[in-house]
């Protein structure tokens, strides 16, 4: 074999660097979903290799659901300022206050309700495209979206309307208050993901690593025990040994017991999981359809 | 030194689509990969048995894993392109499921263009229909490397090996008229796992490799194009650093490296520019190299200040040159229910770069049945196939799509909508550019 040759990871490297480039190239006002997940962690990587020496040319932006891991906000805020990249927070309780986002009667739950947080901060900021950390391995709508996703004026996405993508040609243009939704890592599995990461010598939020933690057991998943979600009489609440898996809500990421702490433990981990990540989410778990019905109405 | 080459894993990615008629059985074939080689988890097999009652008549339906909406699931079709991953200790395997029903050509195209390889299903029972010389005629259009006849269902033919060789005869008598190098062909029953991935009891008389083992060990290495440097620049990297003097003028043309192999050093022309000058350095996030490559993402730094910006093309002047016109001929495949009609003006976007063209003629019209060209039609309809001249209003600067998928290849999109309409296959280039025509930047 020559030396001419790239494994996969140098593969999923390359494709993802020059999608990162042509949204540079082809938009006006860019932004990059950054929560301080294992993907998006990727995705400052690949930005990094994208634009380097250069700054980047676009801001990070998040949403902030108000029930996030506080170890995630630090690290975020922290990465951020690493990389002398501007972060752009909007959270789903100053949504509420102004009204943009209405709580239903009794939902605890944030998901709805970071979505027209997130298509409010795209109209105050004007973003042509925000750069997402999605994969089409996480799930069964997801692995029928395009890298360049088209969204109408109210940020839907429409699955029987998607433009055809040949070789590596991405058509980018929109009129005025379209979106794009741009997944650089799509064909990256959850595996592709720590291997990178171990590549690149990446740090991640602790909560990936082993650690201590009180747990609730609820529709067969140990979810964290906090003001939000305080057990209820006669739930089987253990001290457990645990990690996330996929980082979600504080009140649905279901922690799975493992003592990995460091991320050749995790890459074995996932070698032998006989669960897929989103398994441990409950928030994907309410219907066959739920993420198909969310992205639908202008989820990531 | 090439990039990154400190821990090559013992690993590469295989890109392959899957195509048959309705009911050839190609989501049962997807499952039973997955199934098989065991990349599914429990939580996948619990949903596929939750929604068993439903659609399975009590059984868990394979295709079920790959028919993803709730749109589909209802209507037993699968409407898009759908992407599966799985990977073998050899292989990752990156799977394009396009569906074969009526928008065929359309989803085939999306989903196959950089495949390494195709996989046509074919029914034993009903042998070589008109859908399996199309999908065979658009793998050999869109230049697929390698192409995989499966033809599924042998239980019902009673593991006859005359049915299977009777088959395989069928398909050769239109492969001639194809231009596809590598063609393999396997017995198998995705229903019941036979030589998908563990070879079956039921055909002694075939030796070769089954479904899987053929996937991990065809030979791709040499599908990318290593001869010809290209370069469509992507973004003009320019940090602009007020305090740090050695980024103060750092200037660097990022791009995907689209054929062959660039060493600091080398000699490049800049297009459109025409202007000639040398590497100077090979910058990456990692540290520079002396040598980069075709797929390789890298930031070149040169040696004169020419005027080079996205959609420029930095071309090597040690092999071939590329062509440089206005006036185009290309094969295009149709994706809009709005028809192609001569006159009409487009966006081509090729590499990096938007140009306006016009329609200027409909050659002719393939005919995806018996492979001819048929007289040149008024317009071309939705999934029709055919060769086209076009006028850009500025020079397109390529290879014949033969020669480099990546520099050959283009997209018309829609004025207004924005749909993206059309893929394109340019011809080769009439002329190439004459390296004694470039002006030197001295």
């Amino acid at each position: 074999m020559s030396n001419y040759h790239l494994d996969h990871l140098q593969h999923l490297e390359t494709e993802a660097i020059h999608i990162m480039r042509e949204v540079a190239g082809e938009f006006e006002r860019p932004a990059l979903l950054f929560s301080g997940g294992k993907d998006s962690i990727c995705l400052l990587r690949l930005a990094e290799k994208a634009f380097r020496p250069s700054e980047f040319p676009m801001p990070l932006l998040n949403v902030d659901t108000g029930h996030h891991f506080p170890e995630l906000n630090e690290f975020r805020d922290r990465r951020a300022k690493q990389l002398g990249a501007k972060l752009i927070v909007r959270t789903v309780e100053d949504a509420i206050a102004k009204g943009i986002a209405m709580p239903a009667p009794g939902e605890i739950s944030r998901n709805r309700l970071q979505i027209p947080t997130l298509l409010a901060a795209i109209d105050e900021f004007r973003f042509d495209c925000c750069i997402g950390g999605a994969r089409r391995d996480e799930e069964k709508a997801r692995a029928k979206e395009r890298f360049f996703s088209f969204r109408d004026s109210f940020g839907q996405w429409d699955p029987k309307n998607q433009r055809p993508e040949i070789w590596n040609l991405y058509n980018g243009r929109l009129n005025p208050g379209e979106n794009m939704r741009v997944f650089p890592i799509s064909n990256w599995t959850e595996m592709d993901v720590w291997e990178y990461i171990q590549r690149e010598q990446l740090e991640v939020p602790s909560i990936y690593f082993s650690h201590q933690r009180l747990c609730v057991r609820r529709a067969g998943q140990w979810l964290p025990v906090n003001a939000l979600q305080p057990p209820k009489p006669g739930e089987d609440v253990r001290e457990l040994v645990v990690r996330v898996r996929t980082i979600g809500d504080i009140i649905s990421t279901g922690c799975v017991e493992s003592p990995a702490t460091t991320t050749a433990d995790i890459i074995a981990e996932i070698a032998a999981a006989r669960v897929t990540e989103r398994g441990s989410r409950a928030d994907d778990k309410s219907s066959e359809a739920a993420m198909e019905d969310r992205k639908k109405a202008g989820y990531f | 030194m090439p990039l990154n080459t400190a821990s090559p894993l013992p690993v590469d990615i295989l890109r392959f689509n899957t195509c048959g008629s309705v009911d050839d059985g190609k989501s049962t074939l997807i499952g039973r990969l997955l199934y098989d080689s065991k990349s599914l988890m429990e939580d996948q097999i619990e949903a596929l048995e939750r929604s068993a009652d439903i659609t399975g008549g009590g059984q868990i339906n394979l295709a079920n894993l790959t028919d993803g909406l709730r749109a589909e699931r209802e209507q037993g079709i699968t409407i898009d392109v759908a992407y599966r991953y799985f990977a073998t200790p050899r292989r990752k395997f990156i799977i394009a499921d396009t569906p074969g029903h009526v928008q065929y050509t359309r989803n085939m195209v999306t989903g196959a263009s950089l495949a390494n390889l195709s996989i046509v299903l074919v029914d034993a029972r009903l042998g070589v229909i008109e859908q399996s010389r199309r999908h065979t005629a658009i793998a050999a259009l869109l230049r697929i490397p390698h192409l995989v006849v499966a033809v599924n269902k042998m239980d019902l033919v009673g593991w006859s090996e005359a049915r299977f060789l009777e088959i395989r005869a069928q398909f050769e008598e239109f492969l001639p008229r194809l231009d596809i190098k590598d063609v393999k062909f396997i017995p198998m029953s995705a229903l019941n796992g036979d030589n998908v991935v563990e070879a079956s009891p039921h055909t002694p008389w075939y030796v070769g490799a089954t479904l899987l083992g053929h996937l991990e060990t065809v030979h791709i290495a040499s599908d990318w194009n290593l001869n010809g440097f290209r370069l469509p620049v992507q973004w003009v990297n320019r940090p602009n650093n007020p305090t740090d003097p050695a980024l103060h003028d750092f200037r660097g043309f990022s791009g995907q490296i689209a054929g062959g192999i660039v060493r600091v050093g080398q000699k490049i022309i800049a297009f459109p520019a025409g202007l000639t000058t040398t590497v100077k350095q090979i910058w990456t996030f990692d540290g520079p190299v002396q040598e980069a490559f075709c797929p390789q993402s890298v930031t070149l730094v040169l040696e004169h200040d020419i005027d080079i910006s996205r959609g420029s093309m930095l071309v090597g002047l040690d092999a071939h040159l590329p062509g440089s016109h206005t006036d185009l001929q290309a094969e295009v495949c149709w994706m809009h229910s709005r028809p192609l009609q001569p006159g009409k003006k487009y966006f081509l976007k090729h590499t990096t770069h938007t140009v306006q063209v016009a329609i200027t003629e409909i050659v002719s019209k393939l005919n995806l049945d018996t492979l001819e060209s048929g007289a040149a039609p008024a317009e071309l309809a939705m999934n029709d196939i055919g060769e086209i001249r076009l006028r850009a209003a500025k020079p397109l600067v390529f290879d014949g799509y033969a020669t480099n998928r990546l520099t050959g290849s283009f997209i018309l999109i829609e004025q207004g909508t924005n749909a993206t309409v059309a893929a394109g296959m340019l011809r080769p280039p009439r002329e190439n550019v004459k390296p004694e025509n470039a002006d030197y930047v001295i």
